[in-house]
């Protein structure tokens, strides 16, 4: 599965470039699930981008953790899930000097939070590479509650913080790393549409 | 164009042999706009039969309404701005200046600062400076001059660790390499001075893999003078003569013909013209186009570019 590419919608939706090796430059690799797929396809391309690579992996499932473990990292680290990563993440991009490559691949979710950080940090968009591999689940914060539910793959689906039943935007939030998800029946009470898969 | 307002100059104060520091409040002590640091103001010197419009970085603080500072450096072999600047201006002078423009703003993303000024380029960073301090950001600058004659900001800058002089003549180069290595992650640059500063300063900073969005930069630019030629307006058929110091804007607007400007430097957009018809060469001195945009010859920067050839007929 290459990368994703999203059918054309507005601005605000990210579309993802897809990896370029960026030579031996010291750098921070993030991926998560299928995002595996996408390292080995960038390693395959140019093997010294792990000379000086922190990896991270969330396999969420995934059977990719041998195979990237393999590759001879600098450094490689498998973590349950992003919130137990977060740690490790932080701390890496804390210590960053401008220079270091910053690749993420897999779910629009993690993809979404890391490089909401990296922005906080200053980092200009342009630094983050990224490209989408595996479930197309959206990270949907809902606008009323503020809460974010993630890998939503239905239209509408239902806040799991406050309950509304959300209509799925295309409208994201770079600053925060979410899509913006709105109550759909909240002028007609109870009318709700039928429920779809999302596609890309 | 942007509103103008009649200052009176309250004080000329020459920095090194080549570079003075002219002072403007309003000739009743109103209140001027306040502005940011990076920006310019264009001044307008009636020279002769010519009106030229120069853009200068304010030098003062961004907050102080009292008055605007610029420092202006003599170029003998420029069309005659500095000169003028130099010769003709005293205490007491009125000029018309434009309200502040601001191309070469601080990034409030960024979480810390790196400036580097080659000679004259000093000038936008002593605005910078001010606001730097207000806001408390971590920054460095670096400046670099070949000699301290040349180095006019050094008499401007607070002494402080965290700003470098690098005097060429006292073996003190600036080390680019240096510079751009194991800066924190957020750190964006800023560079302001001579062409061959800026390449060099964008050159190493993609060596080091610095993204483009992490890097500024300001040319020192003003229209350079070069062979008289002849443009052709498609609308009317008019023919307009550029003379060898005049830009082709400069001649545009002393023909009359209605045309958008704000920087005069060739970097801000505004006065992007298209070009009907060219048979022969544009000159494009600005840092607008792109590198295909300037190939086509379908577009032209008439504040900073010159042509060569037979025939160059613009779409107004």
């Amino acid at each position: 599965m290459p990368n994703t590419s999203f059918s054309p919608s507005i601005e605000s939706r990210p579309t993802y470039a897809g990896l370029v090796p960026q030579g031996a430059a010291p750098s921070i690799m993030i991926a998560d699930a299928e995002g595996a797929e996408a390292i080995l396809d960038l390693v395959d391309r140019d093997a010294a981008v792990l000379d000086q690579a922190h990896l991270i992996y969330i396999p969420k499932g995934a059977q990719f953790g041998s195979k990237l473990a393999e590759l001879g990292a600098k450094g490689y680290h498998e973590e349950a899930s992003l919130d137990a990563a977060m740690t490790l993440i932080n701390r890496l991009l804390g210590a960053a000097h401008m220079g270091t490559q910053l690749y993420l691949a897999g779910s629009e979710g993690m993809m979404g939070r890391i490089s909401a950080l990296a922005l906080s940090l200053g980092l200009p968009l342009d630094a983050i590479q990224m490209e989408h591999r595996g479930s197309i689940g959206r990270p949907m914060q809902c606008v009323h509650c503020k809460g974010v539910t993630q890998d939503v793959t239905t239209d509408p689906f239902t806040c799991s913080h406050c309950g509304l039943t959300l209509f799925v935007r295309d409208h994201f939030s770079r600053r925060l790393g979410v899509f913006q998800a709105v109550c759909v029946d909240a002028e007609t009470p109870g009318v709700i549409p039928e429920t779809q898969e999302i596609t890309a | 164009m942007s509103k103008q307002m009649t200052l009176e100059v309250t004080e000329v104060e020459p920095l090194t042999a080549l570079v003075t520091r002219f002072r403007f409040e309003h000739p009743e002590k109103a209140p001027l706009p306040i502005f940011s640091g990076g920006a310019h103001v264009v001044v307008e010197m009636p020279d002769g039969e010519m009106l030229r419009c120069n853009a200068y970085s304010l030098i003062s603080d961004p907050n102080d309404a009292s008055g605007y500072e610029i420092a202006v450096r003599r170029e003998d072999a420029g069309r005659g701005g500095s000169r003028y600047m130099h010769s003709e201006v005293t205490p007491g002078s009125k000029m018309r200046i434009s309200v502040p423009t601001n191309l070469f703003a601080l990034d409030p993303r960024a979480r810390k600062h790196v400036l580097i000024a080659g000679g004259i380029g000093i000038t936008p960073f002593l605005s910078h400076l001010h606001q730097l301090d207000l806001l408390q950001q971590p920054f460095e600058l670096h400046y670099a001059a070949r000699s301290r004659d040349e180095a006019a900001g050094l008499k401007l800058l607070p002494k402080s660790a965290r700003i470098h002089a690098h005097i060429s003549e006292e073996g003190n180069r600036m080390d680019l390499g240096e510079i751009l290595t194991g800066q924190p992650i957020g750190t964006h640059v800023y560079v302001c001075g001579p062409e061959g500063l800026i390449s060099a300063v964008l050159d190493a900073a993609a060596r080091h893999g610095w993204p483009k969005g992490a890097l500024h930069f300001e040319a020192f630019a003003s229209p350079p003078p070069g062979k008289p030629f002849t443009v052709t307006l498609a609308k009317s058929g008019r023919m307009i003569e550029v003379s060898a110091s005049q830009s082709l804007l400069e001649a545009l607007e002393a023909a009359e013909v209605e045309i958008d400007w704000s920087c005069r430097g060739g970097a801000c957009g505004r006065c992007e013209t298209k070009v009907a018809a060219c048979d022969g060469q544009i000159e494009h001195n600005d840092h607008w186009l792109s590198r295909d945009e300037r190939a086509e010859q379908k577009k032209i920067m008439p504040c900073m570019s010159r042509f060569t050839g037979d025939a160059l007929v613009l779409d107004l």
